[in-house]
Protein backbone atom coordinates (compact mmCIF):
# COMPACT_ATOMS: atom_id res chain seq x y z
CA UNK A 1 0.00 0.00 0.00
CA UNK A 2 1.21 3.56 -0.70
CA UNK A 3 2.28 5.64 2.04
CA UNK A 4 3.53 9.49 1.85
CA UNK A 5 4.80 11.17 4.91
CA UNK A 6 7.20 13.23 5.75
CA UNK A 7 10.55 11.62 7.02
CA UNK A 8 13.10 14.52 9.25
CA UNK A 9 11.80 16.98 6.87
CA UNK A 10 11.82 15.26 3.64
CA UNK A 11 8.50 14.09 1.97
CA UNK A 12 8.87 10.09 1.30
CA UNK A 13 6.52 7.99 -1.26
CA UNK A 14 6.88 4.54 -0.12
CA UNK A 15 5.03 0.98 -0.89
CA UNK A 16 4.54 -0.67 2.66
CA UNK A 17 3.13 -4.26 3.81
CA UNK A 18 -0.44 -3.51 5.52
CA UNK A 19 0.77 -4.95 8.75
CA UNK A 20 3.88 -2.98 8.89
CA UNK A 21 5.10 -1.16 11.71
CA UNK A 22 6.33 2.56 11.81
CA UNK A 23 9.62 0.74 13.54
CA UNK A 24 10.65 -1.34 10.74
CA UNK A 25 9.96 1.23 8.19
CA UNK A 26 11.97 4.40 9.77
CA UNK A 27 15.45 1.40 10.04
CA UNK A 28 14.45 0.29 6.31
CA UNK A 29 14.98 4.20 5.78
CA UNK A 30 17.97 3.92 7.78
CA UNK A 31 17.09 5.36 10.47
CA UNK A 32 18.98 3.08 12.62
CA UNK A 33 19.01 5.28 15.76
CA UNK A 34 15.02 3.86 16.34
CA UNK A 35 15.81 0.63 17.85
CA UNK A 36 13.86 -2.88 18.69
CA UNK A 37 13.74 -3.08 22.68
CA UNK A 38 11.16 -4.76 24.55
CA UNK A 39 8.58 -5.05 21.73
CA UNK A 40 5.98 -4.69 24.41
CA UNK A 41 5.42 -0.97 24.23
CA UNK A 42 6.99 -0.70 27.94
CA UNK A 43 11.05 0.07 27.16
CA UNK A 44 10.64 3.31 25.37
CA UNK A 45 14.06 2.85 23.30
CA UNK A 46 11.87 3.44 19.90
CA UNK A 47 10.22 6.58 20.41
CA UNK A 48 10.06 8.82 18.07
CA UNK A 49 8.10 12.14 17.41
CA UNK A 50 4.69 12.09 15.03
CA UNK A 51 3.15 15.49 14.37
CA UNK A 52 5.63 16.55 17.40
CA UNK A 53 4.07 14.01 19.75
CA UNK A 54 6.15 11.53 21.18
CA UNK A 55 4.98 7.91 20.04
CA UNK A 56 6.17 4.37 20.14
CA UNK A 57 6.98 3.34 17.08
CA UNK A 58 7.11 -0.24 17.62
CA UNK A 59 3.29 -0.12 18.19
CA UNK A 60 2.28 2.24 15.67
CA UNK A 61 1.19 1.12 12.23
CA UNK A 62 3.20 2.56 9.35
CA UNK A 63 0.08 3.44 7.30
CA UNK A 64 -0.91 5.47 10.30
CA UNK A 65 1.75 8.30 9.80
CA UNK A 66 0.28 8.90 6.61
CA UNK A 67 0.35 12.99 5.85
CA UNK A 68 2.49 13.32 9.72
CA UNK A 69 5.95 14.69 10.19
CA UNK A 70 8.09 11.89 11.70
CA UNK A 71 11.07 13.08 13.34
CA UNK A 72 13.78 10.60 14.17
CA UNK A 73 17.14 11.69 16.09
CA UNK A 74 18.90 11.82 12.43
CA UNK A 75 16.63 14.44 11.80
CA UNK A 76 18.10 16.25 15.12
CA UNK A 77 21.52 15.76 15.28
CA UNK A 78 22.59 18.88 16.62
CA UNK A 79 19.96 19.00 19.05
CA UNK A 80 20.72 15.43 20.11
CA UNK A 81 25.04 16.40 20.70
CA UNK A 82 24.21 19.42 22.40
CA UNK A 83 22.37 17.17 24.99
CA UNK A 84 24.64 14.54 24.50
CA UNK A 85 27.51 16.80 26.15
CA UNK A 86 25.43 17.52 28.99
CA UNK A 87 24.79 13.82 29.65
CA UNK A 88 28.19 12.75 29.57
CA UNK A 89 29.54 15.38 31.56
CA UNK A 90 27.18 13.61 34.43
CA UNK A 91 28.37 10.47 33.79
CA UNK A 92 25.01 9.04 32.66
CA UNK A 93 25.57 8.30 29.13
CA UNK A 94 27.27 4.27 29.61
CA UNK A 95 26.40 1.92 26.96
CA UNK A 96 23.96 4.74 25.25
CA UNK A 97 21.82 1.81 23.65
CA UNK A 98 18.43 3.60 25.42
CA UNK A 99 19.85 7.30 24.61
CA UNK A 100 18.02 7.77 21.25
CA UNK A 101 14.16 6.96 22.67
CA UNK A 102 15.36 9.15 25.63
CA UNK A 103 16.51 12.09 24.18
CA UNK A 104 13.72 12.37 21.54
CA UNK A 105 11.28 11.88 24.78
CA UNK A 106 13.23 15.21 26.34
CA UNK A 107 13.17 17.27 23.24
CA UNK A 108 9.03 16.02 23.09
CA UNK A 109 8.68 17.48 27.20
CA UNK A 110 11.13 20.20 26.42
CA UNK A 111 8.33 20.98 24.01
CA UNK A 112 5.17 20.44 26.05
CA UNK A 113 6.37 21.43 30.14
CA UNK A 114 7.46 24.73 31.11
CA UNK A 115 9.86 24.71 33.74
CA UNK A 116 8.99 21.10 34.81
CA UNK A 117 10.44 20.33 38.55
CA UNK A 118 11.74 17.07 39.11
CA UNK A 119 9.29 14.99 39.98
CA UNK A 120 7.37 15.95 36.18
CA UNK A 121 10.82 15.04 34.37
CA UNK A 122 10.64 11.82 36.29
CA UNK A 123 7.27 11.51 35.68
CA UNK A 124 7.25 12.41 31.82
CA UNK A 125 10.10 10.09 31.24
CA UNK A 126 8.87 7.39 33.20
CA UNK A 127 8.39 5.33 29.93
CA UNK A 128 11.84 5.40 28.88
CA UNK A 129 13.84 2.20 30.47
CA UNK A 130 17.65 2.73 31.34
CA UNK A 131 19.23 -0.41 32.63
CA UNK A 132 22.62 0.89 33.62
CA UNK A 133 23.51 4.14 34.02
CA UNK A 134 20.90 4.96 36.15
CA UNK A 135 18.47 7.83 36.51
CA UNK A 136 20.19 10.60 38.94
CA UNK A 137 22.87 11.69 36.89
CA UNK A 138 20.39 11.39 33.78
CA UNK A 139 17.81 13.85 35.79
CA UNK A 140 21.15 15.62 37.10
CA UNK A 141 21.93 16.35 33.13
CA UNK A 142 17.99 16.95 31.95
CA UNK A 143 18.14 19.80 35.00
CA UNK A 144 21.45 21.13 34.11
CA UNK A 145 20.34 21.15 30.12
CA UNK A 146 17.05 22.91 30.98
CA UNK A 147 18.43 25.26 32.67
CA UNK A 148 21.53 25.74 29.99
CA UNK A 149 18.54 26.35 27.45
CA UNK A 150 16.48 28.95 29.56
CA UNK A 151 19.66 31.01 30.18
CA UNK A 152 19.93 30.70 26.00
CA UNK A 153 16.46 31.85 26.04
CA UNK A 154 17.09 34.64 27.74
CA UNK A 155 20.36 36.07 26.27
CA UNK A 156 18.47 35.79 22.96
CA UNK A 157 15.17 38.19 24.62
CA UNK A 158 18.62 40.91 25.67
CA UNK A 159 20.21 40.70 22.27
CA UNK B 1 2.53 -12.57 16.04
CA UNK B 2 -0.05 -10.33 14.41
CA UNK B 3 -0.52 -10.77 10.88
CA UNK B 4 -3.25 -8.11 8.98
CA UNK B 5 -4.20 -8.94 4.86
CA UNK B 6 -5.47 -5.66 4.43
CA UNK B 7 -5.63 -2.29 5.47
CA UNK B 8 -8.37 -0.04 5.42
CA UNK B 9 -8.61 3.56 6.73
CA UNK B 10 -12.13 3.74 6.75
CA UNK B 11 -14.37 6.46 5.36
CA UNK B 12 -17.54 6.37 7.94
CA UNK B 13 -18.42 4.74 11.17
CA UNK B 14 -21.28 2.85 8.81
CA UNK B 15 -18.06 1.39 6.26
CA UNK B 16 -16.33 0.19 9.52
CA UNK B 17 -19.37 -1.30 10.99
CA UNK B 18 -19.68 -2.87 7.63
CA UNK B 19 -16.47 -4.94 7.54
CA UNK B 20 -16.33 -5.22 11.56
CA UNK B 21 -19.19 -7.59 10.66
CA UNK B 22 -16.62 -10.53 9.15
CA UNK B 23 -15.15 -12.25 12.43
CA UNK B 24 -11.56 -12.00 10.77
CA UNK B 25 -11.69 -8.28 10.19
CA UNK B 26 -10.34 -6.15 13.63
CA UNK B 27 -11.05 -2.53 14.38
CA UNK B 28 -7.87 -1.01 15.16
CA UNK B 29 -7.17 1.29 18.67
CA UNK B 30 -3.86 2.01 19.81
CA UNK B 31 -2.54 -1.49 19.08
CA UNK B 32 -0.85 -1.84 21.89
CA UNK B 33 -2.31 -4.77 23.23
CA UNK B 34 -3.71 -5.91 19.64
CA UNK B 35 0.00 -6.25 18.70
CA UNK B 36 0.95 -8.55 21.61
CA UNK B 37 -1.24 -11.32 20.30
CA UNK B 38 -1.04 -13.96 17.73
CA UNK B 39 -3.87 -13.17 15.27
CA UNK B 40 -4.54 -13.41 11.85
CA UNK B 41 -6.58 -10.17 10.70
CA UNK B 42 -8.04 -10.26 7.49
CA UNK B 43 -9.43 -6.41 7.92
CA UNK B 44 -7.95 -4.04 9.90
CA UNK B 45 -10.10 -1.13 10.36
CA UNK B 46 -8.25 2.15 10.94
CA UNK B 47 -10.94 4.78 12.84
CA UNK B 48 -7.89 7.03 12.64
CA UNK B 49 -9.39 9.43 9.64
CA UNK B 50 -12.61 10.02 10.83
CA UNK B 51 -11.82 12.78 13.78
CA UNK B 52 -13.00 10.48 17.22
CA UNK B 53 -9.72 11.90 18.51
CA UNK B 54 -11.13 14.74 20.53
CA UNK B 55 -12.91 15.66 23.70
CA UNK B 56 -15.34 17.90 23.23
CA UNK B 57 -16.88 19.81 26.18
CA UNK B 58 -20.91 20.58 26.00
CA UNK B 59 -23.49 21.79 27.99
CA UNK B 60 -24.23 18.67 29.86
CA UNK B 61 -21.73 16.20 28.89
CA UNK B 62 -18.02 15.47 27.63
CA UNK B 63 -17.74 13.87 24.57
CA UNK B 64 -14.98 11.62 24.10
CA UNK B 65 -14.26 10.32 20.70
CA UNK B 66 -13.04 6.56 20.73
CA UNK B 67 -9.70 7.53 19.09
CA UNK B 68 -8.73 10.07 21.35
CA UNK B 69 -5.42 8.99 23.58
CA UNK B 70 -5.07 8.69 27.00
CA UNK B 71 -2.65 11.33 27.32
CA UNK B 72 -5.31 13.73 25.22
CA UNK B 73 -7.89 12.55 27.79
CA UNK B 74 -5.38 13.04 30.77
CA UNK B 75 -4.56 16.64 29.94
CA UNK B 76 -7.68 17.75 29.30
CA UNK B 77 -8.18 20.98 31.74
CA UNK B 78 -11.70 20.69 32.13
CA UNK B 79 -12.56 17.23 32.76
CA UNK B 80 -10.03 17.50 35.22
CA UNK B 81 -11.82 20.19 36.81
CA UNK B 82 -14.17 18.41 36.71
CA UNK B 83 -13.47 15.36 38.32
CA UNK B 84 -11.06 17.12 40.99
CA UNK B 85 -8.30 15.20 38.94
CA UNK B 86 -9.01 11.90 39.32
CA UNK B 87 -8.69 11.34 35.92
CA UNK B 88 -5.16 12.62 35.23
CA UNK B 89 -4.93 10.30 38.53
CA UNK B 90 -5.90 7.34 37.09
CA UNK B 91 -4.13 7.95 33.80
CA UNK B 92 -0.65 9.54 34.96
CA UNK B 93 0.84 5.82 36.27
CA UNK B 94 0.58 4.20 32.76
CA UNK B 95 3.77 3.32 31.68
CA UNK B 96 5.08 6.68 30.02
CA UNK B 97 3.89 9.69 27.44
CA UNK B 98 4.73 8.02 24.65
CA UNK B 99 2.65 4.90 25.75
CA UNK B 100 -0.82 6.92 26.52
CA UNK B 101 0.27 9.07 22.94
CA UNK B 102 -0.69 5.43 21.33
CA UNK B 103 -2.87 4.11 23.41
CA UNK B 104 -6.92 5.24 22.69
CA UNK B 105 -9.88 5.84 24.83
CA UNK B 106 -11.72 3.30 22.96
CA UNK B 107 -9.54 0.66 22.69
CA UNK B 108 -9.37 0.65 26.47
CA UNK B 109 -12.93 0.63 26.86
CA UNK B 110 -14.19 -1.58 24.28
CA UNK B 111 -11.75 -4.37 25.42
CA UNK B 112 -12.70 -4.45 29.01
CA UNK B 113 -9.15 -5.09 29.74
CA UNK B 114 -9.00 -6.49 33.10
CA UNK B 115 -6.37 -4.11 34.52
CA UNK B 116 -7.71 -1.33 32.85
CA UNK B 117 -7.18 2.20 35.04
CA UNK B 118 -9.31 3.96 32.40
CA UNK B 119 -12.70 1.38 32.76
CA UNK B 120 -12.42 1.50 36.50
CA UNK B 121 -12.00 5.68 36.49
CA UNK B 122 -14.89 5.91 34.00
CA UNK B 123 -17.61 3.36 35.83
CA UNK B 124 -16.90 5.86 38.61
CA UNK B 125 -18.67 8.72 37.11
CA UNK B 126 -22.05 8.93 35.34
CA UNK B 127 -20.49 7.40 31.98
CA UNK B 128 -22.08 5.96 28.76
CA UNK B 129 -20.84 4.54 25.30
CA UNK B 130 -22.30 5.52 22.14
CA UNK B 131 -22.20 2.60 19.96
CA UNK B 132 -22.88 2.29 15.90
CA UNK B 133 -25.43 -0.40 16.18
CA UNK B 134 -27.00 -0.64 19.79
CA UNK B 135 -26.26 3.41 20.57
CA UNK B 136 -26.32 4.79 23.86
CA UNK B 137 -26.17 2.65 26.58
CA UNK B 138 -24.58 2.72 30.31
CA UNK B 139 -21.07 1.98 30.91
CA UNK B 140 -22.11 -0.03 33.55
CA UNK B 141 -24.43 -2.30 31.23
CA UNK B 142 -21.16 -2.59 28.25
CA UNK B 143 -18.78 -3.39 30.57
CA UNK B 144 -20.78 -6.55 31.67
CA UNK B 145 -21.90 -7.23 28.16
CA UNK B 146 -19.89 -9.78 25.89
CA UNK B 147 -17.71 -8.55 22.89
CA UNK B 148 -19.54 -8.51 19.92
CA UNK B 149 -19.41 -6.91 16.16
CA UNK B 150 -20.46 -3.19 17.22
CA UNK B 151 -18.07 -0.05 16.90
CA UNK B 152 -17.75 2.17 20.48
CA UNK B 153 -17.78 5.54 18.69
CA UNK B 154 -17.41 7.61 22.00
CA UNK B 155 -17.43 7.27 25.64
CA UNK B 156 -19.74 10.41 26.94
CA UNK B 157 -19.23 11.63 30.35
CA UNK B 158 -22.32 13.21 31.92
CA UNK B 159 -21.86 16.27 33.80
CA UNK B 160 -23.71 14.87 36.80
CA UNK B 161 -22.58 17.05 39.71
CA UNK B 162 -20.00 14.39 41.40
CA UNK B 163 -16.73 14.43 43.38
CA UNK B 164 -13.99 11.55 42.77
CA UNK B 165 -11.14 9.71 43.72
CA UNK B 166 -8.69 7.30 41.99
CA UNK B 167 -6.16 5.36 43.95
CA UNK B 168 -4.44 2.39 42.58
CA UNK B 169 -1.22 -0.05 43.61
CA UNK B 170 1.28 -1.22 41.41
CA UNK B 171 4.65 -3.34 42.23
CA UNK B 172 6.85 -1.21 40.31
CA UNK B 173 6.22 2.07 38.76
CA UNK B 174 4.81 1.35 34.99
CA UNK B 175 3.48 -1.69 35.93
CA UNK B 176 0.35 -2.86 35.45
CA UNK B 177 -1.87 -2.70 38.17
CA UNK B 178 -2.27 -4.99 41.22
CA UNK B 179 -5.57 -3.28 42.09
CA UNK B 180 -7.52 -0.08 41.15
CA UNK B 181 -10.10 1.84 42.84
CA UNK B 182 -12.10 4.62 42.07
CA UNK B 183 -14.79 6.42 44.61
CA UNK B 184 -17.27 8.97 43.84
CA UNK B 185 -20.26 10.86 45.29
CA UNK B 186 -21.87 11.10 42.03
CA UNK B 187 -25.49 12.92 41.88
CA UNK B 188 -25.24 12.55 45.84
CA UNK B 189 -24.92 8.40 45.40
CA UNK B 190 -21.86 6.70 46.86
CA UNK B 191 -20.22 4.60 44.25
CA UNK B 192 -17.24 2.56 44.64
CA UNK B 193 -15.02 0.68 41.85
CA UNK B 194 -13.06 -1.83 42.28
CA UNK B 195 -10.82 -2.87 38.55
CA UNK B 196 -7.78 -5.24 38.28
CA UNK B 197 -9.38 -8.23 40.37
CA UNK B 198 -7.49 -9.18 38.44
CA UNK B 199 -10.75 -9.08 37.04
CA UNK B 200 -12.70 -6.38 35.03
CA UNK B 201 -13.39 -3.86 37.55
CA UNK B 202 -16.99 -3.95 39.24
CA UNK B 203 -19.29 -1.19 41.09
CA UNK B 204 -19.68 -2.46 44.64
CA UNK B 205 -22.85 -1.21 45.71
CA UNK B 206 -23.55 0.42 49.30
CA UNK B 207 -26.78 -1.36 49.73
CA UNK B 208 -27.23 -0.74 53.91
CA UNK B 209 -27.03 2.94 52.91
CA UNK B 210 -23.28 3.18 55.06
CA UNK B 211 -22.15 6.04 52.90
CA UNK B 212 -25.37 7.64 53.22
CA UNK B 213 -24.91 11.23 53.86
CA UNK B 214 -20.77 10.99 54.67
CA UNK B 215 -20.13 14.47 53.78
CA UNK B 216 -22.96 15.49 56.65
CA UNK B 217 -21.30 13.33 59.27
CA UNK B 218 -19.62 14.27 62.61
CA UNK B 219 -15.82 13.01 62.14
CA UNK B 220 -15.36 10.26 64.32
CA UNK B 221 -18.89 8.51 62.70
CA UNK B 222 -17.36 9.15 59.26
CA UNK B 223 -14.51 7.58 60.20
CA UNK B 224 -16.75 4.41 61.15
CA UNK B 225 -18.93 4.74 58.36
CA UNK B 226 -15.70 4.48 55.95
CA UNK B 227 -14.14 1.68 57.63
CA UNK B 228 -17.31 -0.37 57.92
CA UNK B 229 -18.21 0.21 53.91
CA UNK B 230 -14.05 -0.64 53.00
CA UNK B 231 -14.82 -3.88 54.75
CA UNK B 232 -18.03 -4.55 53.36
CA UNK B 233 -16.39 -3.72 49.52
CA UNK B 234 -13.31 -6.02 50.56
CA UNK B 235 -16.15 -8.64 51.90
CA UNK B 236 -18.49 -8.37 49.23
CA UNK B 237 -15.95 -8.23 45.68
CA UNK B 238 -14.16 -11.51 44.45
CA UNK B 239 -11.10 -11.42 43.71
CA UNK B 240 -8.34 -13.70 41.92
CA UNK B 241 -4.56 -14.56 41.48
CA UNK B 242 -2.29 -14.05 39.52
CA UNK B 243 1.71 -13.40 38.91
CA UNK B 244 1.33 -9.98 39.85
CA UNK B 245 -0.73 -11.13 43.50
CA UNK B 246 -2.35 -13.26 45.11
CA UNK B 247 -6.19 -13.16 46.24
CA UNK B 248 -5.77 -12.99 49.73
CA UNK B 249 -3.29 -9.59 48.82
CA UNK B 250 -5.66 -8.14 46.74
CA UNK B 251 -8.55 -8.46 49.53
CA UNK B 252 -6.39 -6.90 52.16
CA UNK B 253 -5.38 -4.01 49.47
CA UNK B 254 -8.84 -3.96 48.18
CA UNK B 255 -10.01 -2.91 52.30
CA UNK B 256 -6.98 -0.55 52.43
CA UNK B 257 -7.90 1.68 49.13
CA UNK B 258 -11.80 1.98 49.65
CA UNK B 259 -11.05 3.19 52.98
CA UNK B 260 -8.33 5.71 52.10
CA UNK B 261 -10.06 6.96 48.49
CA UNK B 262 -13.20 7.47 51.14
CA UNK B 263 -11.43 9.40 53.34
CA UNK B 264 -10.03 11.54 50.79
CA UNK B 265 -13.45 12.13 49.50
CA UNK B 266 -14.54 12.48 52.78
CA UNK B 267 -12.37 15.32 53.60
CA UNK B 268 -10.75 13.17 56.32
CA UNK B 269 -7.28 12.80 54.35
CA UNK B 270 -5.34 14.94 51.70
Amino acid sequence: MNLSFWLNGKLCNDEVEPGMMLLELLRTKGCYSVKCGCETSNCGLCTVLMDDRPVLSCSVPALRAEGKKIVTMEGMQKEAEEFGSFLADEGAEQCGFCNPGFIMNIFAMERELTDPTEEEIQEYLAGNLCRCSGFVGQTRSIRKYLAYKESQKKEGIRE
Amino acid sequence: MLKIKNYVKVKSIAEAYELNQKKSACVLGGMIWLKMGNRNVSTAIDLSGLGLDTVQEREDEFHIGCMTSLRDLETNAALNEFTQGAVRESLRHIVGVQFRNCATVGGSIFGRYGFSDVLTMLLALDTWVELHHAGRIPLAEFAQMKKDRDILEAVIVKKTPQQSVYLSQRNTETDFPVLTCAVSLCGGRARTVIGARPGRAKIVEDPDGILNGLTEMPETERTGAVQKFAEYAAEHTTFGSNMRASEEYRKLLAEVLVRRAWETLGGMKR
